[in-house]
């Protein structure tokens, strides 16, 4: 690492800073388009830990998938059921709020007394490897890792057909190039709404 | 106060800690599923952070930490992608995002 400590640390709180006042403005804000615009803001500080944690590769990717393919898929999600409507009050949700917040804050204060009470055994900076970690990357992707690698595309194809079928929604009874009826088994019929008016 | 060399450890961890429990907070809380969704990738952000971290710090030069990274967040678009379709589907059937109304599975 070339960079002065003094600056490491100023960066390094910045980033922290905007971390969590970005994350608390995600689960706390009213309105659900900031929350996903803070959700993005918060990706990038993450990305920015890793640069100073020596990752060039993985902020990069970090980039790339949170905030140019998850965030703007959220933000999609938000405009396509993006409705006003007046939520049913919770008879019990004082209570409910109390209990969460003491279980997290309990969480909290344990993960923290773990970090701080732990002896770390830490190797010496004098291995890290630095900017060959993308090289590194690569070697470990394409030996010792590389059935999860291979397993990984299968989940994404999985999750790319899945996405497909449970959102697509207009069905059209005959195929348009060839003109035959279309297998609709997999296919969600088009219906009235289930049970909206139940309680 | 001693000068430091690097940044401990400790803050990366207290960092992520704090982001996990927010996440959670936030998972149990919100009503409207889309910020349920939000929460989960705030939790698995969190866990990437601590695997950086402990990749930096502990196994700085095999960086096997950086590799699982790498996996989680593949697994993470790809849950983005099928939880929203789930909460599309789930939104055509009951016209509405609150939490408190998917009952489909209480009997």
């Amino acid at each position: 690492m070339s960079i002065a400590i003094t600056t490491q640390i100023i960066c390094f709180t910045v980033l922290s800073l905007v971390i969590i006042i970005g994350a608390l403005g995600v689960v706390l804000l009213e309105s659900i388009v900031y929350s996903a615009f803070l959700l993005g803001g918060v990706f990038m500080s993450v990305a920015g830990l890793y640069l100073l944690l020596n990752a060039s590769f993985v902020a990069a990717a970090q980039v790339l998938v949170y905030v140019g393919a998850v965030n703007v898929l959220i933000i999609f999600a938000i405009m396509l059921v993006n409705k006003k409507e007046d939520l049913k009050p919770i008879n019990d949700i004082k209570s409910r709020r109390i209990i969460s917040t003491s279980i997290c804050l309990t969480l909290l204060s344990l993960l923290i007394r773990v970090d701080l009470t732990n002896v770390w055994s830490l190797s010496s900076p004098q291995n890290s490897i630095g900017e060959e970690s993308t090289i590194r990357i690569g070697e470990h992707l394409f030996s010792d890792y590389l059935l999860p690698f291979e397993v990984a595309s299968v989940l994404l194809l999985m999750a790319m057909i899945g996405a497909i079928v449970l959102a697509r929604r207009d069905v059209m009874s005959k195929d348009i190039s060839t003109g035959l009826p279309v297998d609709q088994e997999l296919i969600e019929k088009s219906s009235e709404p289930l049970l909206t008016n139940k309680n | 106060m001693m000068s430091l060399e690097s940044i401990p450890i400790q803050a990366f961890l207290i960092v992520s800690s704090a982001l996990f429990c927010i996440g959670i907070w936030g998972l149990l809380n919100s009503r409207n599923a889309v910020r349920v969704l939000m929460s989960i990738e705030l939790m698995l952000n969190a866990v990437n952070i601590n695997l950086m971290a402990f990749s930096s710090y502990v196994d700085n030069n095999l960086i096997q930490g950086q590799v699982f990274t790498i996996f989680v967040i593949t697994v993470a678009a790809a849950e983005a992608a099928v939880g929203l379709a789930i909460l599309l589907s789930l939104y055509r059937n009951r016209v509405t995002v609150d939490m408190e109304s998917f009952n489909l599975l209480k009997w």
